[in-house]
């Protein structure tokens, strides 16, 4: 049984029909990448995933549990957490609250929270230096990182990643990358967002292509990376 | 293209300089001022001004404590609770029927048969008015959350405003027609006597530093410096300032959004119901229009620290209180008019530093 189900979901944003019948699944352990244009409606997959945006039809079930009737608040605690577009950290706050407020949803004593931050600090060493740090003076990389550790601080079994690479140096790309399937493989498994179709296929086992609201192939990731319409559309040859 | 933002440098520093000038006249008036009334010509003595401080101190400590409400909710829900101050006047007859209950309750003691509770327990009396005034405030901002401004969440901004605006005429004047409109009298414990106190001699003459004065002084660091700790140093306050700051990846990391948003009006009820017995215990009257002024001067006191900004309320509403019983001993002008010196600030501020003296410039997502 896949981990995680969607079956025919139909988002709107007031009138605008933003998914129009988004069906896909991921298995457990795996990192599956969504690719597409701006617009096509990566994002709003996402968000419908983790109660932001609720769809009006089709379910989504998390190991056979329904999600779509769970409050978004809710939905953390059952599993899900997600890095969300622009990265969402708090601004104003320190960066240990930042790391702090990822627990929120499952109340730890200082002991354990210790442990997670010191794994945190594992994979992101910079975190540590800036721990005290107010988190908006962080640069973007930096920024990013705390997303994604606030992310995992609550123990997901499934992490969503919208447009990592954003707005990041090439080397931090990579790098961001390698953390990324770092996570994987210590058993977390991976819904990842991203324009970079590239990156993203290089370390996902399977994709999604969407174009304006709809699932147009589905592959393994190595038969997207050959496939010539998206070599044309995502992969920039000729 | 060139052209536009010439034109846009130039307005910047035209409105720079109004501005300079502006201040420099207007600092250069207020230390002429206050060489004429200090050195040249002094028409107060030392005690007067004593006791000039010590009511602005208190005044501006009440309204600190009405200025956080405001920007705790703004703060979180970007909108002016324009009934905040109604909730303290809820807060001020929570307090005000506590003591009228407590006089009918007779305590007779040997030496004293007509001795009644509130007289016999003053200490008691106090406690259960504060808790009894704050937890109906408390009360009152619940459910003027929950019925006013939750069904206006997605609305444009001006709606919920207008909605403020009605809640607090609904609350005045269902205020007036349970307790009637008449201004009562707020009986305190004869310890607590208004205008009796501790006298301090200064410059040849004598100070009364009031009981009711010390007891509101004190009470209101006290609940300020909780408040901040709330705010800085607990789970709590950790999920508010998230909320505040993006409700979307708030809820994202788990934290109950509706929930933290009536916490937050809970709080600044309690805070103006904390007010509100301040006020009664202090001033000696109570009636349904109370609220009014204060709400709208520590609105004013919000807006002047940097609304959305708590060390900016609480600074915003002492200077208030400093500059109404200071300002028109200073300037020369007529008692009567601190009203008018209030609310001038209130729009120069609102000119000149939109942002308040701690304020930071408001993101594009926040207008």
């Amino acid at each position: 049984m896949a981990m995680l189900e969607v079956s025919n979901i139909h988002t709107y944003y007031g009138n605008i029909h933003a998914l129009k019948g988004i069906s896909l699944t991921v298995d457990k352990g795996e990192i599956v990448t969504l690719i597409g244009a701006n617009g096509a409606g990566k994002t709003t997959t996402l968000s419908s995933i983790c109660g932001l945006t609720k769809p009006r039809q089709g379910t989504i079930t998390l190991e056979g549990e329904d999600l779509t009737p769970v409050k978004p608040h809710e939905i953390v605690t059952k599993g899900v957490s997600m890095v969300p577009e622009g990265r969402g950290i708090f601004a104003r706050l320190t960066v240990a609250e930042n790391l702090d407020l990822g627990a929120y949803s499952r109340p730890t004593n200082r002991q354990e929270a210790d442990k997670d931050l010191e794994e945190i600090f594992s994979l992101f060493p910079r975190l540590k230096e800036r721990y005290s740090q107010v988190a908006g003076t962080l640069s973007g990389g930096e920024q990013q990182m705390l997303a994604i550790g606030r992310a995992i601080m609550a123990h997901p079994r499934l992490l969503l990643l919208d447009e990592p690479s954003m707005g990041l140096a090439p080397i931090l790309v990579q790098s961001i990358f390698g953390i990324i399937q770092s996570i994987n493989q210590r058993g977390t498994t991976i819904l990842l967002v991203e324009q970079n179709a590239l990156m993203a296929l290089s370390i996902a086992s399977r994709g999604y292509v969407l174009q304006s609201g709809q699932i147009v192939l589905s592959d393994t990731a190595r038969n997207l990376k050959e496939n010539e319409m998206v070599q044309k559309a995502y992969l920039g040859a000729g | 293209m060139a052209t536009e933002s010439k034109v846009h440098k130039k307005n910047i520093s035209t409105y720079k300089i109004v501005q300079i000038v502006l201040g420099v006249l207007f600092g250069g008036y207020l230390a002429w001022r206050l060489y004429q009334i200090l050195i040249a010509n002094p028409v107060y003595g030392a005690d007067t001004w004593l006791r000039f401080a010590i009511a602005g101190i208190i005044l501006g400590s009440v309204y600190a404590l009405v200025a956080i409400g405001y920007t705790l909710v703004y703060g979180i829900l970007h909108m002016i609770n324009f009934a905040h101050g109604d909730i303290m006047m809820i807060g001020a007859f929570g307090g005000y029927f506590v003591f009228e209950g407590l006089k009918n309750i007779p305590a007779p003691t040997s030496a004293d048969p007509g001795l009644n509770f509130l007289n016999a327990h003053p200490v008691i009396s106090v406690i259960l008015a504060f808790v009894v005034g704050i937890s109906i405030a408390a009360l009152s901002g619940y459910f003027l959350e929950r019925i006013a401004y939750r069904p206006l969440r997605n609305a444009p901004r001006l709606v919920p405003l207008i909605s403020a605006i009605g809640a607090s005429i609904f609350l005045e004047n269902a205020a007036m027609l349970m307790f009637g409109a008449q201004r009562r009298d707020f009986t305190n414990p004869t310890v607590l006597t208004r205008g009796e106190g501790w006298d301090l001699p200064v410059g040849g003459g004598t100070v009364i530093l009031t009981y009711t004065s010390v007891l509101t002084f004190v009470l209101s660091i006290i609940i300020l410096v909780a408040l901040y700790l709330l705010v800085q140093r607990t789970r709590m306050g950790r999920a508010m300032r998230a909320v505040a700051e993006n409700k979307n990846v708030a809820a994202l990391m788990g934290i109950n959004v509706d929930g933290i948003i009536s916490q937050t009006f809970i709080l600044s009820g309690a805070l103006a119901g904390a007010a509100g017995v301040m006020w009664g215990i202090h001033l000696g009257l109570v009636y349904y229009f109370l609220g009014f002024i204060p709400g709208i001067k520590a609105f004013t006191a919000a807006v002047l620290g940097g609304i959305g900004n708590l060390p900016g309320a609480m600074l915003g509403g002492l200077f208030l209180g400093a500059v109404e019983a200071l300002g028109p001993a200073i300037l020369g002008i007529d008692f009567q008019l601190k009203d008018v010196l209030a609310f001038g600030i209130l729009i120069l501020v609102l000119i000149f530093r939109p942002t308040g003296i701690l304020g930071e410039v408001l993101s594009e997502e926040k207008v």
